[in-house]
């Protein structure tokens, strides 16, 4: 859990107490996301109970296009992909190459937003909005949760990314791009959930 | 412009309610004036609301608490005197007006007393206790409490601009859903909710990191206090309870702003699921507030026992059991909803098995009473009272744990009486306590005991009057929330009940009274040992108030009565050779600035304001990003500073010896 | 205090009585040895022991988790059998043949509905004295809980949705019923009258009730259905059929399962 080297014998206190400030807030953090999973383990458990109430609406299966979700979740898995190369050069102090990562990561964020968005918006334009059943509120809900998470996280990294070029890889800032990589890394895991409760079953 | 909001929305309807629309602003005025005339603003201003100090940030917790306290009883005044008067009549309040005083009784006395109470308690003595100078994350304290603080003044502000919810402090749908409910009352009701449990959210995480982080050297776990230990466990019920509230308000929002059908009657809607989702917090909330009281008692009964506390591994144990089994009983809230008999039975089990580590601290309270030398300080008689009175309502709840019995109690006043049976004894007592007992170290004289004793005299006397006869009147069939009724025969037991919420009033008197009296005599009850009670925790080890930093130099910990093996050593108060330089978090507006933005999107989520939602939505997050790409957040205090502050310190010390 | 008039009510409030003697055996203990500790160990009765490091017992320390255990466990004995044996969803055993009754919820009244009669009554539920009442329970408007204290105990009524009560009351008499989950304006004067009669009379009552005249139909059950407070009592001579399963299936599109699962 620990963003920096152990604390060496020739650290003064101060250096000492800045560290562990910075372990405190990873857990701190680690505790944030553990409350997150609660909230989409309740909007899984509410969506699992709303499938059968479509009110004769449209159902996942006349929904779901698979195509459209697995771009999505490769999108999302490659930019985990991409953020594990820029904790890398976090790691390495190369400044350049880190925000080049973090670039590369936005823009598949951003895709996945955008894919999400347009699945969106032909679902309410067929008439398949949130309003339309219990069973489409909780689909809009559940999957929309997650893509506010993802949007958050894109202007976190437009954020963090801004600091990396002001501040450098300092300490402050390091720590805060380990804590936005475990929030990134947890988006993967809830879409993984999405695309298997989700998309995979409704189109089974 | 203003969306919903007409002029029709201040509260003409009634002159009951106008005049407590007046009240509310008028109160505001005056303190407004009086802050103006003592010309504090300043002060308040620099050394309160923009403070991270986790001892001022409690304060203020507990100001909110008390503030409230006052509001939430007196709807409860309000209740009993219509129930007293409404039979065959309409009493003195309309349905209407009745329903919404009975959803903010409730609403504010759970999330906006019990919950700022038990938080600002923790705040002052949490870190005090386990040996380190703040909690984990000073400016995110800060701004839980002004969310907090925010929840709260928008069921103030409901008072006075539109009506509050009718739905009851659980807000069951349909009957809170858009279509029986157009109003505001109940997006009132959620926003006050929602903003105030992100707070809460955040104080569990802050208050997890710090215990398990932030510890003196040499304190284990199995050496942290007993409240240490339940606010603990209450800590890790805060963080995973409150999500699920934030999602059971959150839907039910979503089907009143956006036309969704979660817990709609028709279109798939399922009204069930909301009442699960609110129960999977709602239990662990019970606990979220009891949990600390139970740590208060036990710190409170050992040192005015004089005595070691009996039990201590039981007493975690317990605790921790505790913590876990909340979150396996939710269903027993709603038996009579047509479960199978397996799953109630099972729900009815589990529920009792609380009832085993329950019942392990209250015999460990007794045998740390056994043998020991009490002393009757008011927190010791919140302590023995709340004994008392708590098998009684243990022992209602196991009863109510049954299926078939509850399907013959449920939603009678014999359930009011249950719950108000553990929540005033068990919670309030418990923070009663806490609030007599640490008050000297919070603010460095003495609490008059006289009038807490009053105090504590006039609200158990009132408690039984008030709650005894609810008993019986729900074992004769009576419905809570009923703002008139038919029976001849319930109006006895009714006015009894009133008259018990009158001996309340008078317990809040002397509450009044212990404040004014105890301040006026600040300058000869100073403490200037910051010990008044021979204590047995770190906490007593520092003056009263404690410096900034709490502590010049962090102890080391040997025993789970850190500062007694001190004493009993030698060693305490010991003046280290040299002091080093202390770094204290800076004072910060963000706490104030996030909640004061928090009020307004939740008043404009309220009113459907929705330019005013973006432009504070905007400002909150831009708030939130200017502070957390800020580096430089704390200060550091000199050596010679910290040591000025202790010479101060042992000059009072040896002024008394 | 509840004065049970039938078999259900009768075991619940006994269940209650049972589980309350079993519990004093700890309550009375625990409130008399705190205050007879708090006195006898005041800090002025200096002739006391004082052990103030005395904290630590195994014996103590297991008596005080197996005291609690003890009772639980008894306790958990009786509600598991009570609870399956007083379902409310099981009919009750009984030499009479039993009369099925559906129940609607309305803002703030109660409509029962005869199927076997083909009448409904609002603000009045008659029956037999000695034969079981059958109940099928909804609402058609939020959520409410019907509730007879002397005879059934309650249970939640839901739109969409179907709960059920068993009831039986022992002899003739009048009893009152209620809503008791809060529903609005109106909650409050939301009662209705339980008649128990004997057979001879019921039967009159019905042939009273089918003189009336007036039918409840698709087309007259939305102006009984609209809010009104503190209804009289009120007799429908017919009752269209399969009016109560119309009630709960408009709101459920038809032809698909509700997703909330209704024990029938």
């Amino acid at each position: 859990m620990s963003v920096a080297p152990m604390s060496a014998p020739s650290m003064t206190a101060h250096e000492r107490e800045e560290i562990e400030t910075h372990e405190q807030r990873a857990l701190g953090f680690w505790l944030y996301l553990m409350g997150d999973a609660v909230i989409f383990a309740l909007l899984f458990a509410t969506y699992a109970i709303m499938i059968p109430g479509t009110d004769g609406g449209p159902t996942g299966k006349e929904l779901f296009e698979l195509d459209n979700a697995a771009i999505e979740t490769a999108l999302l898995l490659v930019s985990s992909m991409t953020f594990g190369f820029a904790s890398l050069q976090v790691k390495a102090g190369n400044r350049g190459a880190v925000l080049l990562w973090l670039a590369i990561t936005f823009v598949l964020g951003a895709a996945f937003v955008f894919l999400e968005v347009r699945e969106f918006a032909g679902m309410i334009a067929k008439g398949a909005g949130p309003d339309r059943s219990g069973f489409l509120s909780a689909f809009f809900t559940l999957v929309g949760t997650h893509g506010v998470h993802v949007t958050m996280g894109l202007i976190w990294i437009v954020v963090l990314g801004a600091q990396v070029a002001l501040k450098g890889l300092t300490l402050p800032v390091a720590s805060r791009l380990y804590r936005l990589g475990l929030f990134w890394h947890f988006l993967d895991i809830a879409w993984v959930g999405i695309f298997s409760i989700v998309y995979l079953p409704g189109l089974l | 412009m203003f969306g919903k909001l007409t002029i029709e929305a201040l509260p003409l309807y009634s002159p009951i309610a106008a005049g407590g629309a007046a009240v509310t602003v008028g109160g505001a005025l005056l303190v407004a004036i009086v802050l103006t005339y003592l010309k504090a603003w300043k002060y308040l201003w620099t050394d309160w609301l923009t403070s991270v100090d986790h001892k001022r940030i409690g304060i203020m917790y507990v100001v909110l608490a008390l503030i409230m306290l006052l509001r939430g009883f007196v709807d409860a005044l309000m209740m009993r005197a219509q129930q007293a008067m409404a039979l065959n009549s309409g009493g003195y309040l309309p349905p209407e007006h009745f329903d919404q005083i009975f959803s903010s009784h409730g609403t504010i006395m759970i999330f906006f007393m019990a919950m700022p109470f038990m938080t600002g308690l923790m705040n002052v003595i949490v870190p005090l206790q386990i040996g380190t100078r703040d909690v984990a994350f000073p400016w995110l304290n800060a701004v839980s409490l002004w969310l907090s603080a925010a929840g709260a003044a928008l069921v103030m502000v409901s008072l006075v601009i539109g009506k509050f919810s009718t739905a009851g402090w659980t807000g069951y749908p349909p009957y809170s859903g858009i279509e029986y409910n157009p109003g505001v009352g109940v997006d009132y009701w959620i926003w006050a909710i929602l903003i105030s449990g992100v707070g809460s959210t955040m104080s569990g995480i802050n208050f997890i990191v710090t215990i398990l982080k932030r510890r003196a050297p040499g304190m284990t776990l199995m050496r942290m206090t007993p409240f240490v230990w339940t606010a603990l466990v209450a800590s890790v019920l805060m963080a995973f309870a409150f999500p699920a509230i934030t999602v059971a308000c959150g839907l039910l929002a979503l089907d009143r702003l956006a036309g969704m059908h979660f817990f709609t009657n028709a279109h798939g809607g399922n009204m069930m699921n909301y009442v699960n989702l609110f129960w999977i917090w709602g239990h662990p909330e019970v606990y979220i507030l009891i949990l600390p009281a139970f740590g208060i008692f036990s710190e409170v009964v050992s040192t005015f026992s004089r005595k070691r506390l009996f039990g201590y591994e039981s007493l975690v144990y317990a605790t921790a059991a505790i913590g876990i089994l909340s979150f396996t009983v939710w269903l027993h809230h709603f038996f009579t909803m047509g479960s199978s008999a397996n799953v109630n039975a099972f729900f009815g089990v589990m529920t009792m098995i609380i009832a085993v580590p329950t019942g392990v601290k209250v015999f460990n309270w007794l045998l740390t009473m056994y043998r020991g030398r009490i002393e009757f300080h008011p927190s010791m008689m919140w302590s023995i009272g709340f004994i008392v009175t708590f098998v009684i309502g243990g022992m209602t709840g196991v009863l109510l744990a049954i299926p078939p019995a509850d399907f013959l109690m449920h939603n009678t006043t014999f359930l009011v009486a249950h719950f108000h049976n553990m929540i005033i004894p068990g919670v309030l007592f418990g923070y009663l306590a806490g609030y007599m007992y640490w008050f000297p170290k919070a603010f460095g004289f003495a609490f008059h005991r006289g009038w807490g004793l009053g105090a504590f005299w006039c609200w158990i006397i009132g408690f039984y009057l008030a709650f005894m006869p609810l008993y019986l009147l729900g074992l004769k069939g009576m419905p809570r929330r009923m703002e008139t009724y038919n029976d001849p025969t319930w109006q006895p037991y009714l006015l009894v009940a009133a008259s018990g919420a009158l001996v309340v009033l008078c317990g809040i008197g002397c509450m009044v009274m212990q404040l004014y009296v105890s301040i006026r005599d600040r300058a000869k009850t100073r403490d200037l040992t910051g010990d008044p009670f021979d204590g047995r925790t770190l906490e007593w080890s520092t003056s009263s108030p404690p410096p900034p930093y709490n502590f010049a130099v962090i102890p080391t910990v040997g025993d789970r009565e850190a500062f007694l093996e001190m004493k009993e050593k030698g060693i305490a108060y010991r003046r280290p050779a040299a002091y080093e330089p202390i770094r204290i978090p800076s004072n910060t507006p963000i706490g104030v600035i996030l909640g004061a933005f928090g009020f307004v999107l939740g008043f404009a989520m309220v009113w459907h304001i929705w330019w005013l939602v973006l432009a504070s939505g905007l400002v909150l997050f831009a708030a939130v990003i200017v502070r957390s790409s800020n580096d430089d957040q704390e200060f550091t205090m000199s050596a010679a500073e910290v040591k000025a502050i202790e010479d101060q310190r042992y000059r009072q010390l040896g002024s008394r010896s | 205090m509840i004065d049970p008039k039938g078999p259900i009510a009768l075991a619940e409030r006994n269940l209650l009585f049972d589980a309350f003697c079993v519990m004093m055996i700890v309550v009375v203990p625990v409130i008399v040895l705190t205050l007879w500790f708090a006195w006898r160990y005041r800090a002025s009765n200096t002739k006391a022991v004082y052990a103030p490091t005395w904290a630590n017992s195994v014996k103590i320390d297991a008596l005080t988790w197996l005291i609690p255990a003890v009772i639980v466990i008894a306790v958990a004995v009786l509600l598991w059998r009570a609870t399956h044996r007083l379902d409310p969803y099981r009919p009750l055993e009984s030499k009479e043949p039993p009369i099925d009754v559906q129940v609607v919820a309305q803002d703030w009244k109660w409509l029962f509905i005869y199927p076997e009669q083909g009448i409904a009554v609002v603000n009045q539920l008659v029956f037999p004295a000695g034969r079981p009442v059958s109940l099928r329970i909804t609402s058609d408007t939020v959520m409410n809980s019907f509730y007879v204290p002397q005879l059934a105990g309650q249970i939640y009524a839901m739109a969409g949705m179907q709960t059920r009560l068993q009831m039986l009351a022992d002899q003739p008499g009048t009893f009152v019923g209620r809503n008791s989950q809060y529903s609005g304006g109106g909650y409050s004067q939301q009662h209705f009258e339980v008649k128990a009669m004997n057979q001879a009379d019921f039967d009159a009552w019905v042939a009273r009730a089918k003189q009336g005249g007036t039918r409840l139909d698709a087309t007259t059950y939305p102006a009984l259905a609209a809010q009104s407070r503190a209804n009289p009592i009120t007799y429908y001579s017919t009752v269209e059929p399969k009016l109560f399963d119309s009630i709960i299936d408009k709101y459920r599109h038809s032809g698909h399962a509700h997703s909330a699962p209704v024990r029938r």
